[in-house]
């Protein structure tokens, strides 16, 4: 019994010992820059989840290969430390307090999703830990004042707006009408507000505006009262599900529209899933292959997705792009403030203004990246059935023409 | 509000059609849900969770260039296994306990089931395509999917199997005979946990044929099954126990009504909708039951 006390307190003894030297271990220790990360590991997010875990962990090793970041003379290499928070908003704020609290993290990377974002950034706000993340557009995000918070990625109310302008200059620049329809969740309402601004500025008109709920599959009704009301353009966001539902609905149903414009669609995997169904769908993205940014890691796009693809085995999301980009930002702003304090790292991110392959980084005052607009893509595909996404808008980087109005299902 | 729904009548047809199409699907899965309630006094909480199962048989057939319809010949003979193995494993020993203890069983199966799918197959959202063409209405005002009529055909051919089967066969009268009292039953010689079984494979099975057509039309998900619970609990509770013609009816009385919902409340509101329509009837039973029991008093 005694000898069963003894090892008990003996191994307590270790384990409170060892703890405590993780603590001291963490943050910036010999030369490695730990950054922390919670990310959608398993969970309804998993799949997104990885990719931007798959961008972190290339734009790591690809820094640290060539040379690592240096501050006050020395090179540091970066280090993540991982956490999976099952797609669990409190989980998530639970392990950025372990990330912070426990295991000493100083920086930390955003996770996957506007949702999981919002339950972390008070956490990191409270402690005052810079957290660059990648992952969270949502308008709601960058209004409340955080100053530890920057995202690379542009907000979500800037989304689809790009749609109505390009049909507006379609229609020689006369008014359109619009029919919408948007999931209930943070991030596609606030792709309808943008939506709803660009008609107000344009003096387009809205003819239906539905709601879809987060467990719809079935958009019949709306589509039913699309082809009745015959609007110029149909505007969709409802995460991948209202991506596949509608092109699905739309060519069962035979629903002929000028223009159709949707989030969601590469992760949604819309051509290869739906084929030519898809054809001449408008997709909104923040990252595409062929835009033409360059910065001295990934070289440019067409680089960064042959890399990412011969290491994962799959082509990269733009959910991966702009996680690497993210880590491009934490090293540029540490070399800036040449410290690791978080404070001067903090104001080193807040000056920020550079290049990387997914784009012009540059924060606006509430932490989103106000320098890099949204692209659309145009599902094209040939005769044979082979589908690819090409640049349409804006015309900058366009790498096709935009086909338009869309020909109807019976010349299909 | 909207009232287009009244301003053209041809959405008034397309919405009917809709949903009678759509409840005759409903009402497949909830005649299993109906058929397991009355036998073993089990609720499956799990139900829209087999349901999903069954869906990805039928998209991994399809991802296999398999046309996905033969999921609703191979999925069922899978999920009946399934539906097997979860009896054997759990369901047995809550059989014959309270009511309670049953929910809470099939919901611990239900998220266990959730997170294994989400494990194994991804967290994507998936469907298999038919390539079944469409069919126009009332000079093309009304489109009705073909993917949907081949559900709705397919599930009201095994309806009538089963109907048959549970007529005719040696298994289906001993199902009977042991809903309707499982005592008597087991002493007139009938092997009541043998019946147990069967039922419970049974019902995954036409959770299978479901799935296999729900990947057909709609689209699938690990964590899509719950509102499939729901609609077939509130289906067998206005039907009611073995009343197949009842869940038949109120199978497309439901898909009717939310085809309405959604037009006239808003697309927002159709899910609601039928919590909505569960409360009333849940409340007007009870008002109807206390007044019964004023009667007995």
């Amino acid at each position: 019994m005694k000898i069963n006390k003894i090892i008990v307190s003996f191994i307590s003894a270790a384990v409170i010992l060892l703890s405590t030297s993780v603590v001291s271990f963490a943050k910036v220790v010999g030369d490695k820059i730990v950054l922390g990360a919670a990310i959608s590991l398993t969970g309804k997010y998993s799949s997104n989840g990885v990719h931007t875990q798959n961008g972190y962990n290339m734009a790591v090793d690809r820094i640290n290969s060539m040379g690592g970041v240096k501050v006050g003379g020395k090179t540091y290499k970066f280090d993540i430390i991982y956490y999976d928070d099952e797609s669990n908003p409190k989980r998530a704020a639970q392990l950025a307090e372990r990330l912070i609290s426990q295991d000493g993290v100083e920086f930390m990377l955003g996770p996957y999703s506007s949702g999981l974002t919002k339950a972390i950034a008070p956490v990191t706000e409270k402690y005052g830990v810079p957290m660059v993340e990648a992952n969270g557009a949502s308008r709601s995000l960058f209004t409340k004042g955080y100053k530890y918070l920057f995202a690379v990625l542009a907000p979500a109310n800037l989304y689809l707006d790009v749609a109505i302008d390009l049909a507006v200059e379609k229609n020689n620049g006369k008014p359109v009408t619009v029919a919408m329809a948007f999931e209930q969740d943070a991030f596609s309402q606030d792709v309808r507000l943008g939506v709803l601004e660009a008609i107000e500025r344009t003096g387009s008109k809205k003819v239906i505006d539905d709601k879809l709920p987060k467990e719809l599959n079935d958009m019949a009704a709306t589509l039913v009262k699309v082809k009745q009301m015959k609007p110029d353009v149909l505007v969709v966001s409802g995460h991948t599900k209202g991506a596949l539902t509608a092109v699905r609905q739309i060519s069962e149903m035979k629903v002929d529209v000028p223009m159709l414009a949707m989030t969601h669609c590469d992760a949604a995997k819309l051509s290869k899933q739906h084929g030519k169904n898809s054809q001449y769908a408008l997709c909104a993205s923040q990252w595409h292959k062929t835009l033409t940014y360059k910065d001295n890691f990934f070289k440019d796009g067409m680089t960064y997705d042959a890399d990412f693809t011969k290491e994962f085995g799959y082509a990269p999301p733009y959910q991966a792009a702009e996680s690497s980009a993210a880590l491009l930002v934490f090293k540029d702003a540490f070399e800036r403030a040449n410290s690791f304090d978080q404070k001067k790292v903090r104001d080193a991110l807040a000056a920020t203004n550079m290049q990387t392959f997914y784009g012009n980084i540059k924060f606006a005052e509430g932490g989103q990246n106000v320098d890099k607009p949204m692209v659309l893509f145009q599902v094209m595909c040939d005769d044979g059935g082979k589908c690819e996404n090409k640049v349409v808008a804006p015309t900058k980087w366009a790498s096709a023409k935009l086909i338009h109005p869309i020909p109807s299902w019976s010349q299909r | 509000m909207d009232f287009l729904v009244f301003q053209y009548p041809m959405i008034s047809v397309q919405a009917f059609l809709d949903g009678i199409l759509l409840g005759i699907l409903f009402a497949l899965i909830a005649y299993g849900m109906a058929l397991q309630w009355g036998v073993m006094n089990i609720i499956n909480i799990a139900q829209g969770d087999l349901v999903i199962l069954g869906g990805y048989i039928a998209y991994f057939m399809y991802l296999y260039g398999i046309h996905p319809a033969w999921g609703v010949i191979v999925s069922p003979i899978i999920m009946f296994f399934v539906g097997i193995a979860i009896y054997k494993l759990v369901i047995n020993k809550v059989v014959d306990r309270d009511l309670f203890i049953s929910i809470l069983a099939t919901f611990g199966i239900s998220i266990l089931f959730m997170q294994l799918m989400n494990f194994a197959f991804g967290a994507d959202v998936v469907l298999a395509n038919s390539d079944y063409g469409t069919t126009m209405l009332f000079n093309n005002n009304v489109v009705l999917p073909n993917s949907k009529i081949f559900s709705a055909f397919i599930s009201i051919l095994f309806a009538i199997c089963l109907v048959i089967y549970m007529k005719k066969s040696k298994l289906g009268r001993a199902i009977r005979a042991t809903a309707q009292n499982a005592r008597a039953a087991k002493i007139l010689g009938v092997d009541t946990e043998k019946v147990y079984a069967a039922t419970f494979g049974i019902n995954a099975a036409l959770c299978g044929v479901a799935g296999a057509l729900i990947s057909i039309t709609f689209t699938i998900h690990p964590y899509m099954g719950l509102p499939y619970t729901i609609r077939s609990f509130m289906i067998v509770i206005i039907a009611g126990l073995g009343n197949l013609p009842g869940v038949a009816m109120s199978g497309m009385g439901l898909g009717v009504f939310e085809e309405f919902a959604d037009y006239i409340l808003g697309t927002e509101f159709r899910i609601g909708s039928v919590f909505l329509l569960l409360v009333l009837i849940l409340v007007y039973r009870r008002f109807k039951l206390s007044r019964k029991r004023e009667y007995l008093k």
